[in-house]
């Protein structure tokens, strides 16, 4: 009895020293030199692996910027200025500061302002919709409404609203990694910087239809009518096609483009509700037709 | 026993409702809307302006490159609009707006020509003449016929095959054109045969149209070289590759031309539009258009200007039948639904199929059950479930090894797929991918 416990103790513990010359030869014989910078950057990087930054990976982006000399054009959308203040001081090579940026969804055709003109029982992603025609309804440049942008978001920041059927934002979450811009095949998504209070407005269509063609297909559609140009104080905005771009640097959010817009087109988020008489009289009457609403 | 290519291929039901119907002559739109794309490659430069006189058969846009197709005014009229409009697929596509002038006499008239037996023009002048007409493959490719023509040297052609197939069902333009056209079709040919310098032609044509292999094969007793082929009834043999497999037994490689195997196919409506061209100086501005369906009263075969609305047409077989649900441009296996009636022929329309409320919608899509009918099926030897697969998981460089972009698009797996897997959505899908993805 105790000498078979003996036979297997020394058996294993014979077998385990030979095992760990063997693994101690290998590992000095086939050693393969890494740089240490390589992993101490990765540690302090997101661990997303979204490839925001445009390399397959955290780590591949590590291993590029140990490797390139100048890290200029590089830069972690995820971890923002403060990621790459840090990678700059581990590597000592400078770092150029960008400003944050946030995805908005420049379309607002939901299904009450954008009707349906045709019915669709293809695959449903955008993708392969887009190759097949120009959609349900007869907007050749607002949103499918199949999610593919939802469904490549690696950081849950946008959902399917279920009443407009039109992906939104969650500016808390969204890390500008740019997935969603690049997997929408109608360039609805952009990119703009992020404002203080994460205050926004921009031009919510991309139609570049004439004001008659565009209007018919969806009630909120831009008619490119330029009211918003030659009201704009600071030249902020331009017509190209019949369609108004703000440019977010330009602009200062005063927010008379969004007062003329005679369709609506143009967004505004996150602003205070604003104290003039027209729109409390605006709401008194919601509290009222409230009102009738509970009373039927 | 009748030939036929060798692998896959399925039978549909045939419907060729208007194989009896005479061609008709379209009335006369007052507006057209000529696309300057109509053709494979680069797109036609507009050379009018609004307010412009056009004449018919003038040279609205012009050739942008080689592989580019001049586009001639289908009507006498003026210019009224450089506009978009819809497309078959519902993108908005630059058109030339014509207004028809409804006091020119040359609108209305019918052409009456009489057959013109000799021509003596060399290669090059026939080559010339069929560039400036502005003709292309009208069997819906609509690639341009010069640049399938201009050969380069060294290359041994031997024989010219003729497509009469037309193996979609519901279509019947190719039909009518082969019984009516036939001794035109035949001068075209050969034209084409001195062209080309070969001294075989073959015309295939599935054995349903009996009569227009009747007539042909009569014609074609008193023509050396000129032989005419019964083949059997199987989608998809108006394909050019199982079609010069079926008839010679030659086999195209893969990412190869039928110019690999001596070989050089057109349909017979671009022969018709040859002869026309070289015979009678008409360039393409009009080609026969089946406009069909089952509820549709007064389905026929028409000569169609190019440019003329869908509404139109619609409006000339006693307008849409209640409950209609889709409208297809082409025919029910390879054609695509239209966005609205706007949508105007092209050179590349072969028919408008209505469809009723029933035959419209796509079954509830369920899983595989692994029954390998899209791999019976497949005529070019894919595995259309996997490649569906690859495409849907991302796996695209898997998917170009597996030959995704030797797919010819047929749609004969979506058809027999017992469990409606949108198999050629997504192939169609993935050869996108891969094409792009290969040419980075």
């Amino acid at each position: 009895m105790q000498e078979s416990i003996l036979n297997s103790v020394i058996l294993l513990s014979s077998l385990g020293s030979v095992a760990a010359v063997v693994l101690f030869v290998v590992s000095k014989k086939f050693y393969v030199y890494e740089d240490p910078l390589i992993s101490e950057v990765e540690d302090i990087l997101p661990a997303a692996n979204c490839g925001g930054c445009g390399s397959p990976g955290c780590k591949a982006f590590a291993e590029k910027l140990v490797n390139t000399e100048d890290i200029s054009e590089l830069f972690c959308p995820v971890g923002g200025n403060e990621i790459m203040a840090q990678v700059s001081s581990i590597l000592g090579k400078e770092v150029v500061e960008k400003d944050p940026t946030l995805a908005v969804v420049r379309c607002q055709g939901g299904c009450d302002v954008r009707p349906k003109t045709t019915e669709y029982q293809g695959p449903r992603s955008c993708a392969i919709s887009s190759i097949i025609y120009s959609g349900e309804t007869d907007c050749q440049y607002g949103c499918l409404g199949d999610g593919d942008c939802v469904q490549v978001c690696k950081f849950d920041a946008m959902y399917m609203d279920i009443n407009t059927g039109l992906p939104v934002v969650i500016s808390d979450k969204c890390t500008s990694c740019g997935a969603c811009v690049d997997a929408c095949p109608r360039g609805i998504i952009e990119m703009r910087p992020k404002q203080k209070r994460d205050l926004k407005v921009f031009v919510g269509c991309l139609n570049e239809d004439k004001a008659g063609i565009a209007r018919k297909a969806c009630n909120v559609a831009c008619i490119g009518c330029s009211k918003c140009e030659d009201i704009c104080p600071k030249d902020a905005i331009t017509m190209t096609n019949n369609l108004a771009y703000i440019d977010p640097i330009a602009c200062t959010l005063c927010r008379k483009c969004v007062e003329v817009c005679p369709t609506h087109s143009i967004i505004e988020t996150n602003f205070p509700p604003k104290k003039v008489k027209k729109d409390t009289a605006e709401k008194k009457v919601n509290v009222e037709s409230v009102k009738i609403n509970t009373d039927a | 026993m009748l030939k036929t290519f060798l692998k896959g291929g399925v039978h549909p039901p045939e419907n060729k409702l208007t194989s009896s119907k005479p061609i008709k002559r379209m009335s006369v739109p007052k507006v057209v809307y000529v696309p300057i794309s109509q053709h494979i490659g680069i797109p036609a430069e507009i050379v009018v302006n609004i307010k412009d006189k056009v004449e018919i058969g003038q040279v609205i846009a012009k050739s942008g490159g080689f592989v580019s197709s001049n586009i001639h005014s289908p009507v006498c009229g003026t210019v009224t609009k450089l506009d978009k409009i819809v497309d078959t697929k519902g993108y908005k596509k630059q058109c030339i707006v014509i207004r028809t002038d409804p006091k020119n006499a040359s609108n209305f008239e019918e052409p009456t020509l009489t057959l013109k037996k000799n021509f003596d023009l060399s290669s090059d002048e026939i080559l010339n003449k069929i560039n400036d007409s502005g003709i292309v493959g009208l069997g819906g490719a609509t690639f341009p016929s010069h640049v399938k023509l201009s050969i380069k040297e060294g290359v041994a052609i031997d024989h010219l095959i003729v497509n009469g197939v037309e193996c979609e069902p519901f279509l019947t333009a190719d039909h009518r054109l082969m019984l009516e056209k036939a001794e035109e079709i035949i001068v075209g040919i050969k034209i084409l045969m001195s062209a080309l310098h070969v001294d075989k032609a073959i015309i295939g044509i599935e054995n349903n149209k009996r009569d227009a292999i009747e007539v042909l094969k009569e014609l074609a007793r008193n023509e050396t070289g000129i032989k005419v082929a019964s083949l059997e009834v199987k989608y998809p043999q108006g394909s050019e590759k199982q079609l010069i497999q079926a008839l010679l037994n030659r086999e195209v490689p893969k990412n190869g031309l039928p110019l690999d195997v001596g070989v050089i196919v057109h349909n017979v409506g671009t022969i018709f539009a040859i002869y026309q061209a070289i015979q009678h100086n008409i360039p393409l501005t009009e080609r026969v258009v089946t406009v069909t369906g089952k509820n549709l009263k007064n389905a026929s075969n028409y000569w169609v200007k190019i440019g003329t609305p869908i509404k139109d047409l619609v409006n000339e077989v006693g307008g849409l039948p209640e409950g209609t649900r889709k409208i297809v441009n082409g025919g029910p296996m390879m054609g695509q639904a239209i966005k609205n009636l706007d949508v105007p022929v092209t050179k590349g329309t072969s028919g408008i199929l209505v469809i009723p409320e029933g035959e419209a919608s796509r079954g509830e899509v369920k899983n595989c059950i692994r029954c390998s009918d899209c791999v019976t099926v497949c005529p070019m030897g894919l595995e259309p479930h996997l490649l569906m697969n690859l495409s849907e998981k991302g796996l695209y460089d898997r998917a170009n090894d597996e030959d995704i972009l030797t797919c010819i698009e047929c749609g004969s797996c979506s058809y027999v797929c017992p469990s409606n897997r949108p198999l050629l959505d997504y192939i169609r899908f993935g050869k996108s991918i891969v094409k792009q993805l290969n040419t980075v």
